[in-house]
Order: C-alpha cells, then sequence, then structure tokens
C-alpha cells in the first residue's frame, strides 16, 4: 500500500524567506507563507508597514531584495504567463483611462487578461454602474472610478485575487456585497489577499487569515 | 456508514477508505480549481495587438490634444524659419530638409512623453505589465499608436511645408521616403527612453538627454538623403540604412521598452 500524502492539494502561492528594503528602511524579512485554495487572507499593518510592498512582490510586479514567490511550487518568474492568466491585481490606483466610457474601460480590462467581454452590462449593473456604460469615466467620482475597475472581479476566472485596499471610496453597501464576492470566490477554491484598515464584517473571522507587518525602527540592519 | 467496534483488519480498510476518500476530494478541489482557471479564450498576439492598439486610438480621438499639439509644433517651427532667414529661395532650399526633419525630430521628442506617462499615472501600465500577453506584443502596438498619431500626420503635411522652404522638386520623393521609415525609429527609440524615465516625477530633461543622441544617426542620414536628392544622385545608400535603423530598432526595441518598464514599475 502506496503511503500517500494527507494533503495533496498545493499551495496557489508561496513566498519564501522574503525581504524587502525601501528607502534603506527593512520593511520585512525572512516572510515565509503559503496561500492555499479557499483562503482569505489580510494582510494588516500601519501606514508604511510595507502591505502594498508585499502585494507588489507577490504579484510580480516587484523583485523582493531577496527571496522568492512561487506560484504552485514553479518560481513565477519561469511561469509568468501562466501566472498571469491565473491573477487579478487590483492596486490602488485602478487603471481606469478617463477618456473611456464605463464599458470600455471594463471592455478592455477584461480583454486584456484574456476573460469574455460579453454580458459586460450585468456586471456592471452588479456594481450599481447600470445607466453610466457610456459616461466617460472622467465625469464619474472616485468610487465610481474603482467600481468599474471592481467590476472585473465578477467575470474573472483567475484563482487568485491580490487586492490593495479595494474598500477604498467604496460605500457600505458596495463594500457588504465585494465581501459576499470574497467569500463565494474562497468557496470555488479561489484566494483572496487584500489588505484593508477596516474589519471584514460578514466574513467570519476565523475564515480570515492574517498577517500583521509590523515595522519597528528597531529592526532595521541590526 | 454504520459505527461498530472495528477489528485490526476492519481499520486499515477503514484508513484505507478515508485515504481514498482524501484523494477522491482533493481530485475534487482541483478540478474545481481548473474550472476557475480555464484557460483564456484570446491570447493571440494580433488580438493583443490589435485591443492594445484600438484603445490607444480611440483616446487619442477623444484627447485630441495629442495629435494637434505635435503637427502644430512642427507647422510654427517651420514656417518662422523663413520669417527669420529672409524670403530668399537659394538659401531657404538650401536649409529645408535640415529645418523640417529637426522639426520633426523635436515635434516627435515633444509628444514621447504621452506615450507611457498616463497610463503609469492611472495605474494601467500595472495592469499592462500583469496580463498574460508579453508585454513585447503591446509595447509594439501602442509605439505603433503613437507613430499612428504623431509620425504620419508629419509625413502628410510635410510636403506642404516643404513648399514654404522651396525644397528642391527632386527631393519630394526623397523627404517622404526619408519621413516614411525615419520616424517610426524616432518613436521606436523614444519608446526606451520613455520606458526609462516613466518612474521618475520630472524626467522631461534627463528623456531628452537620453534619447536626442540615438535620434543623430537618423537626423544626418535623412538630410543627406535629401540633399543627394536634390544633386540628382541615388540616394539609396543613406535609405537603406535608415531602413536599417529601423528594422533594427522594429525588432529590438519592444523588448528594451518592457525590460525598462519593468525596471520603471518596480
Amino acid at each position: 500500500m502506496n503511503i500517500l500524502p494527507k494533503k495533496i492539494s498545493t499551495p496557489l502561492i508561496s513566498a519564501v524567506n522574503l525581504t524587502c528594503i525601501r528607502e534603506e528602511r527593512l520593511l520585512f524579512d525572512e516572510l515565509s507563507l503559503e496561500i492555499n485554495p479557499g483562503d482569505i487572507v489580510q494582510v494588516e499593518g500601519p501606514n508604511g508597514s510595507g502591505k502594498t510592498s508585499l502585494l507588489r512582490i507577490l504579484s510580480g510586479l516587484s523583485q523582493p531584495y531577496d527571496g522568492k514567490i512561487l506560484y504552485k511550487n514553479q518560481v513565477i518568474n519561469y511561469c509568468r504567463e501562466e501566472f498571469h492568466q491565473n491573477l487579478l491585481y487590483f492596486g490602488h490606483l485602478s487603471g481606469v483611462k478617463g477618456e473611456m466610457t464605463a464599458e470600455e474601460n471594463l471592455d478592455f480590462n477584461l480583454a486584456l487578461h484574456g476573460n469574455k467581454t460579453e454580458e459586460n452590462l450585468a456586471y456592471l449593473a452588479k456594481v450599481n454602474l447600470a445607466g453610466f456604460e457610456d459616461s466617460l469615466a472622467s465625469h464619474l467620482s472616485a468610487g465610481q472610478h474603482r467600481r468599474i475597475a471592481l467590476a472585473r472581479l465578477y467575470q474573472s476566472n483567475a484563482p487568485i485575487w491580490i487586492l490593495d485596499e479595494p474598500f477604498t471610496a467604496i460605500d457600505k453597501q458596495g463594500v457588504a456585497s465585494l465581501e459576499k464576492l470574497f467569500s463565494a470566490h474562497a468557496e470555488r477554491g479561489g484566494c483572496v489577499i487584500l489588505t484593508t484598515h477596516q474589519d471584514l464584517i460578514s466574513i467570519k473571522p476565523e475564515q480570515v487569515k492574517k498577517i500583521t507587518l509590523d515595522y519597528s525602527y528597531d529592526s532595521a540592519f541590526d | 456508514m454504520t459505527l461498530k467496534a472495528p477489528s485490526a483488519l476492519e481499520t486499515e480498510k477503514l484508513a484505507v477508505t478515508l485515504d481514498d476518500t482524501l484523494i477522491e476530494n482533493s481530485i475534487i478541489e482541483n478540478t474545481a480549481l481548473k474550472s476557475i482557471a480555464q484557460s483564456p479564450q484570446h491570447l493571440s498576439y494580433r488580438h493583443a495587438f490589435m485591443l492594445v492598439l484600438k484603445r490607444d486610438l480611440t483616446i487619442a480621438m477623444r484627447h485630441k490634444d495629442d495629435i494637434i499639439n505635435p503637427l502644430l509644433f512642427f507647422v510654427i517651427v517651420v514656417t518662422l524659419f523663413p520669417l527669420g532667414i529672409g524670403p530668399e529661395a537659394q538659401t531657404l532650399s538650401r536649409i529645408a530638409p535640415g529645418i523640417i526633419w529637426v522639426a520633426a525630430l523635436l515635434a516627435t521628442l515633444l509628444s514621447l512623453d504621452r506615450l507611457f506617462k498616463s497610463d503609469h499615472l492611472d495605474g494601467s501600465l500595472e495592469q499592462m505589465l500583469l496580463s498574460p500577453h508579453p508585454i513585447f506584443v503591446l509595447v509594439l502596438a501602442k509605439i505603433f499608436a503613437h507613430w499612428l498619431i504623431t509620425g504620419l500626420p508629419l509625413l502628410l503635411i510635410a510636403p506642404l511645408l516643404a513648399v514654404l522652404l522651396h525644397l528642391n522638386e527632386q527631393s519630394y520623393t526623397a523627404l517622404l521616403l526619408t519621413l516614411l521609415l525615419g520616424t517610426p525609429v524616432l518613436s521606436l527609440l523614444g519608446a526606451v527612453g520613455v520606458a526609462l524615465t516613466v518612474g521618475i516625477k520630472k524626467g522631461g530633461v534627463l528623456l531628452s538627454l537620453l534619447v536626442l543622441p540615438l535620434y543623430i544617426p537618423v537626423l544626418i542620414f535623412a538630410t543627406s538623403a535629401i540633399d543627394t536628392a536634390a544633386l540628382g544622385l541615388p540616394y539609396s545608400g543613406q535609405l537603406a540604412i535608415i531602413a536599417a535603423l529601423f528594422f533594427g530598432s522594429l525588432t529590438l526595441a519592444p523588448f528594451a521598452v518592457g525590460a525598462a518598464l519593468k525596471v520603471s514599475t518596480n
């Protein structure tokens, strides 16, 4: 009889011994983590503690000072296209062009990541932008900009969601429906990594894993 | 499953079935994941190229400054020269190739900033770098759009301005050919400079310093070709060198731009 490992599923994304240095400050050091399908991970920490840096490193946008990121046990630099097909990154810049309409923006963002672009109006309606499809994004508010960008989440096939402050400028109702979306995504076998200063309301605390980054000056370069 | 005190053999069986269910579960989990991570539908190079090209042209059409500004600069600079130098046909026709080319070069330089700057500021550049498409395809589409917006209008209006400068009649074809082959080189090489400086707050001066030396060969061979044509001599040699610069930068610049953008957004 073969001895089978108890857990066959590989972590979707894992970090090994990450070190990040910004402006000659050590933000974190020897950080290792494993994120499995179904995880909702909240990265916490005061301003400037390296939350955004961590998410950018995890998504492959920034290179860590030391350490590596693995996607299903492959280093992401060697499987860039496969990793990016399975990744949805939402930074604090929404990537919405003011010269294009809400629908055109969503179409482009979806098509760029290889997703289907049908039924877009329905997704815009889900983020309360029904009736604004043909408005230029520059005529919409900051929250509506974010909503255009977030509409992508409803159509995305990517299992890994990395979201940097997704609730910024979003109203209470919007936050609630986003949280519902995150739980549904985790149940489907995806994972969500997000930073936020708010507590997640509708997701139970035991479902959320927390990573706390705590930058202290003393720890820098000793 | 009924519960009763299991014998040693049964316990082992139970363990095996448990393991089996574990495997099954993990298989289910994996298939569930696969259904999420379907391979995207449209991942052809051509599709990605057309997508970005269409987007950039749409933006330019709605933001007409991008098209009008370099063109207006080009027209103003060229028309100022006869006013400053005097209307003698001989002098003007002597310096016409240089004026037109220098003006085209500066007009391109003026427009370069927009190639990646606004995308960098609103975060869409990050999204492009994170797309599953190879970066060089997206970059090539952006550069082509940039050329359509700035290079092509210059090419179309240059013959009219050449009339103003009394350019030699035999030189018109040479002027158009050098502009046709030369302006894409300006866009391609300029894109490398912009990609390197896009992360810097005030990179304008640095951009000129980086890019202008790279433009000099194009300027030298283009004006030389036009002068040679004015004398009625063959200028295919100069044209061949500009064509070589064009194909060299066409094949290499997109990769350099991709690498530079990764560094700039780091």
